[in-house]
Order: C-alpha cells, then sequence, then structure tokens
C-alpha cells in the first residue's frame, strides 16, 4: 500500500469518528464521549495532513523549516483556543462560539486564496504563454468551489463577527440597522459576487478577483447580519456555523481532500437543521428572520392593554403566596443572563424544595440568545437537567402550577400569541404560564421584548409584578421566605 | 494539480479516469452528498438542552480546515501562499481547540456527579 493509501485510510477513520461523535452528541449520557471522539478524530486527520506527499516532498527537498513554522502556527492556534474557551465567562458562550466559528470561515478563504495562488503560479509567471494558461481550463469546476469557498469563508467571518459584537452588546452594535435600503443594498452586493464568482472562473490567474469576491463577501457578511435583532441570533448562530461547514467541505473541493468534505458537509447540515428547528419554535420562516424585522402592523397600545390593571407586589407579598404554593415552575428568559441571576435562582428553589414544594424549570426553545442557552446557564448553577422540562413537556401541566415564576422573559410567555391573530407573534408556541393559578413576572420595567409589543399577562388578573433587577428581586424573595 | 488520490469511494476511483478533472469533482460531489445527507439523518431528533454542545461541538469539527491550512503551508514554495496557509493554521487551530475545549466545558456542567 502507498504512504497516499495510508493518509487516506486515515481521513476515512477520522470521517467515520465524526459521524460517530455527531450521534453520540445527541444523547445527553454520550455525548461528553462524543466530544471526544471527535477530538480523536481531528487529531489523527491533522497528523495524516502532516504526512501528505507535498508536505513530505518539501521536507525532502527543502529541509524542515516549513514543517516547523507550520508547528509553530499550529500550536500559536491551539494556545489562543484553549485559553479563549477557559478564560471566557460561563455566560457568554453565545459570543464564544460565535467567535471561534469565524474563525474557521476565514481559514477556509485562506485555504482557497493559497491554493489559488499556488495553481496559477505558473500561469503569472508566463503571461505570454498560452499553453500555462491552456493547463488551467479543465480546472473551472475546482476555480467555482475556489469562488464560492473564498465567498462563504468570507461572509461567516465577518457575520460571526458581527454576531459576536451584537451579543457582547458593544455599543457600535447594539441597535439593529434598520435602514429602509439595505434590501437594495444586499442585492447590490450580491449582483456583484455572482460577477465575482463568473471572473474567478474566466480568468483564475487574476489573484485580485478572487480577493476582490472575498472582500465584497466581507461586505455583504455584515450587512446581512447587522439588521438582524438580539433575540433572532440564536437562528444566526446556527445558520453561520452551517456556513463555516459548508465553507470547509468547498474548500475541500478545492484541494480536493476528502476528510474536508465530509466534515464540512455534516456541520452544514447539522447547522441547518438546528436553523430549521430554531425557526419552527419561533413560528418564523428563515426568510423572515434573516430579511424581515418583524411586521409592524395592528400592534395593540400599550396603554390599552396596562392602564389600571397591572398589580405590583412586594418580596414579602410574594414569598407569602410561595408559602402555600406546592408546585411551582420557573421560567427563565435572556433576562436572566443578563442579571446573572442563575445560583440565585438554585438558592430560591433550595428554600422552597425544602418547604416540601416541587420545583420545575420550563425552557422555551428559544429561551436566550443560542439554542440551549437556558439549559447551559442552569446547569452552571448546578441545576439537575432532569429538571428542566421543554415546551411541549411541561405546558400540560401549567393548570396544575400553584406559581409560575418568569424571569427575565417576555415573547415567550405572551398569550396574544395564542388568542390574537393579528398579533406579529401569533401562533409562535408559548408557555402556558397565563393558566397557572398565579404568575409572578419578575421584570425591571413594562418595556417590551423582542417583538415590540405589550404583553397581556402582565395586565391578567392572576399575575403579580415584581420590579427589580432579576439578581437581587430573587435573593430578596429567598430572603422573604426564609423569614417567613 | 496536486497529486493527492481521493480513495474514500473506491468503488468508484477507476484507473484510467482519475485524471480527468470532471471525473475527480463528481467523485466529491458524491462524497459531499452523501455526507450531507448522514448529517441530515444523524441530527433530526436532538433533545433541546443539548443544542448549545452540538452547536460548539460542530463547530470545533468545521475547523478540520486545518488539514487542508496544513497541507498548503507545509508544501508550497511561493512565500505568498504559504504566508497565507500559516495564518489559516492559526485561525483554524483557534477553532478547532477552542471549539472541543468550550463543548467539554459545557457538557461537564450537564453531568450531576462532577463539581
Amino acid at each position: 500500500m502507498s504512504s497516499q493509501a495510508w493518509i487516506n485510510l486515515a481521513y476515512l477513520v477520522a470521517s467515520m469518528l465524526f459521524i460517530v461523535a455527531f450521534k453520540l452528541m445527541t444523547g445527553p449520557r454520550t455525548a461528553v464521549k462524543g466530544n471526544y471522539l471527535g477530538a480523536a478524530g481531528m487529531a489523527i486527520a491533522l497528523i495524516a495532513a502532516c504526512c501528505e506527499a507535498p508536505v513530505i516532498e518539501r521536507l525532502r527537498n527543502a529541509g524542515p523549516g516549513a514543517l516547523v513554522m507550520v508547528g509553530i502556527a499550529a500550536a500559536i492556534g491551539a494556545v489562543v483556543g484553549a485559553l479563549m474557551a477557559i478564560k471566557y465567562p460561563m455566560t457568554g458562550m453565545p459570543q464564544m462560539v460565535a467567535l471561534l466559528n469565524g474563525f474557521g470561515g476565514a481559514a477556509s478563504a485562506l485555504v482557497a486564496g493559497a491554493e489559488l495562488w499556488n495553481m496559477t503560479a505558473a500561469a503569472r509567471a508566463t503571461p505570454a504563454d498560452p499553453s500555462a494558461l491552456q493547463n488551467l481550463t479543465p480546472w473551472t469546476q475546482f476555480a467555482i468551489a475556489t469562488a464560492l469557498t473564498g465567498l462563504i469563508g468570507a461572509v461567516t467571518f465577518w457575520g460571526s463577527f458581527v454576531a459576536f459584537a451584537k451579543l457582547e452588546e458593544l455599543p457600535r452594535f447594539k441597535k439593529a440597522w434598520t435602514d429602509p435600503n439595505r434590501h437594495w443594498i444586499n442585492l447590490a452586493l450580491a449582483l456583484a459576487t455572482l460577477l465575482l464568482i463568473g471572473g474567478v472562473c474566466a480568468y483564475p490567474q487574476s489573484i485580485l478577483l478572487y480577493w476582490l469576491l472575498v472582500i465584497v463577501g466581507s461586505v455583504l457578511g455584515c450587512t446581512l447580519t447587522m439588521p438582524i435583532g438580539g433575540a433572532d441570533m440564536p437562528v444566526v448562530i446556527c445558520l453561520l456555523n452551517s456556513y463555516s461547514g459548508l465553507a470547509a467541505a468547498a474548500a475541500g473541493f478545492v484541494i480536493e481532500n476528502n476528510v474536508l468534505v465530509i466534515a464540512g458537509s455534516l456541520v452544514g447540515a447539522s447547522g441547518l437543521i438546528l436553523t430549521a428547528i430554531m425557526c419552527q419554535a419561533m413560528n418564523r420562516s428563515l426568510v423572515g428572520v434573516l430579511f424581515g424585522g418583524l411586521g409592524t402592523t395592528a400592534v395593540a397600545n400599550a396603554d390599552d392593554v396596562y392602564a389600571g390593571k397591572v398589580k405590583s407586589a412586594s418580596a414579602e407579598e410574594i414569598a407569602m403566596v410561595l408559602e402555600g404554593a406546592s408546585r411551582v415552575v420557573i421560567v427563565p428568559g435572556y433576562g436572566l443572563a443578563v442579571a446573572q441571576a442563575q445560583h440565585a435562582v438554585r438558592e430560591l428553589a433550595n428554600a422552597l424544595e425544602k418547604r416540601g414544594c416541587t420545583v420545575e424549570y420550563a425552557i422555551h426553545p428559544v429561551a436566550g440568545r443560542m439554542p440551549g442557552h437556558m439549559n447551559v446557564l442552569l446547569a452552571e448553577a448546578d441545576i439537575p437537567y432532569e429538571k428542566l422540562r421543554e415546551m411541549d413537556d411541561i405546558n400540560p401541566t401549567f393548570p396544575e402550577t400553584d406559581v409560575a415564576i418568569v424571569i427575565g422573559a417576555n415573547d415567550v410567555v405572551n398569550p396574544a400569541a395564542r388568542t390574537d391573530p393579528k398579533s406579529p407573534i401569533a401562533g409562535m408556541p408559548i408557555l402556558d404560564v397565563d393558566k397557572a393559578r398565579t404568575v409572578v413576572v419578575v421584570k425591571r420595567s413594562l418595556s417590551p421584548g423582542f417583538a415590540g409589543i405589550p404583553n397581556p399577562l402582565f395586565a391578567a388578573d392572576n399575575t403579580l409584578m415584581y420590579f427589580a433587577d432579576g439578581k437581587k428581586a430573587i435573593l430578596d424573595l429567598t430572603a422573604a421566605l426564609e423569614m417567613g | 494539480m496536486p497529486p493527492f488520490s481521493v480513495s474514500l469511494p473506491l468503488l468508484l476511483a477507476s484507473a484510467p479516469a482519475a485524471d480527468d478533472p470532471a471525473v475527480r469533482f463528481i467523485r466529491l460531489l458524491t462524497v459531499f452528498l452523501l455526507a450531507m445527507w448522514v448529517g441530515f439523518e444523524v441530527i433530526m431528533k436532538v433533545p433541546q438542552r443539548l443544542h448549545t454542545p452540538l452547536t460548539s461541538g460542530s463547530n470545533a469539527i468545521s475547523g478540520i480546515t486545518a488539514v487542508g491550512a496544513i497541507v498548503v503551508a507545509g508544501s508550497l514554495a511561493t512565500g505568498t501562499g504559504t504566508l497565507l496557509g500559516l495564518l489559516g493554521v492559526v485561525l483554524a487551530m483557534i477553532n478547532v481547540v477552542g471549539g472541543f475545549v468550550v463543548t467539554h466545558r459545557m457538557l461537564e456542567m450537564f453531568n450531576p456527579k462532577k463539581k
């Protein structure tokens, strides 16, 4: 067996490990093992890459310089990546994943750019010699792949960077970009990318065209992501994740490498599925998330909804209600992550459980800024995951629930989605907390959520509003409960 | 052309046609579509609480482009290409190592025995 056959066999083993890793990642008990297998597959693929014929050839002809440089570059990347992953606070996971994702996309664009440079070196060196150019013509399919890698990679990197900036709440990116001309700008940019893809295929030796495509793709990545609001970030992160996989797969076409194609398309497919799940959970189409923004027609006036009907309560009053409760459901939202109240929530739950009360957590699929954000946050506070119940699972139990405590969530508990067919969120699956005997809403003010609409839940007869910062509110509530 | 031959779909690899770029392209396309299919089938049913670890785990795997970066940076003679490749190696390795470590941290939190 030739050495190339061994290398390909190693890639095959790595690919199979990736598939098994994905399979194991879908089960809570096997996920850790899945992650190890994925890392093992990656290690095998990286070692095999160092043994590729062109690398060995270079090693023989020009000494170990190139390989040493690669080793140093890999070590730098590994140390930076590990430091980022260990140092970043757990609550910032969504932006962390977005950032890492962007680096992968940028790397793919660089690989395609470097390969294009290499492939066209002869044609560029002898521009007058038509035979050098002719040798490139059967290369059209790979030129398309090169152009797509550059485009998708650039969109992924800048899109992820904007998503990171939004999630990190950098002031410049906090507000969604809602210029009415943005669709025309995006359309113009998209047309420009099509022209440039054609250009790269027709004149692969003009390296400038490729980098121009990367630049236009970078602008497009920014202008596509900037109009998207914070609450839609779970969808965007899944989609960008899918893009980074597709960029890697396209890079696999460029350098003709199966393991890149297989791993890239696995990631591309899984990202697409998660994106679809997210959209379904919000009852919105992907097109609506990416280009729409929510409609603003027929929005009920906040004053009409709330006038005189909102009941505000103090920690002591709510503690009295909780004392008589035998089943409490806690509904966390993004506000809980902002207030860093997960440990306080755990203490409140402990205090309630000591009184013999059942406490469960209702997790809406799009609560937070990334799929499963609330699960990670509550797990950080050592809340056992058996108590985290998914929406369809817990909704039928709300009528038997004494108190539902909503912390920093708004649109995902808005009953208008069920009752008002004209509402912009009509038909979105929600948590039916309004069916609980008493609803306690911990919120800083009556300000609307991402959908920008008033929430009739806050004015319902069985709702008590507790206006305070999430963490302080829960700490005060726990103290009041333990005093009583 | 780079001298890598592609041997995963051994059944599809026939020696005389191996140099036809269209044949090689379609072979890659076959692998791509089959792997997409496997990806769809495997991910279809995932419990909600694993969405975040899955996203970040698959994110780490998308750093596979490091393989391409290593081959490009380790084999090119020209300065510019090598530089691009090396930068690619750095970025892809951040993606790979950061992705797996973050995923591990998240999954550890779901483990009731530890901590």
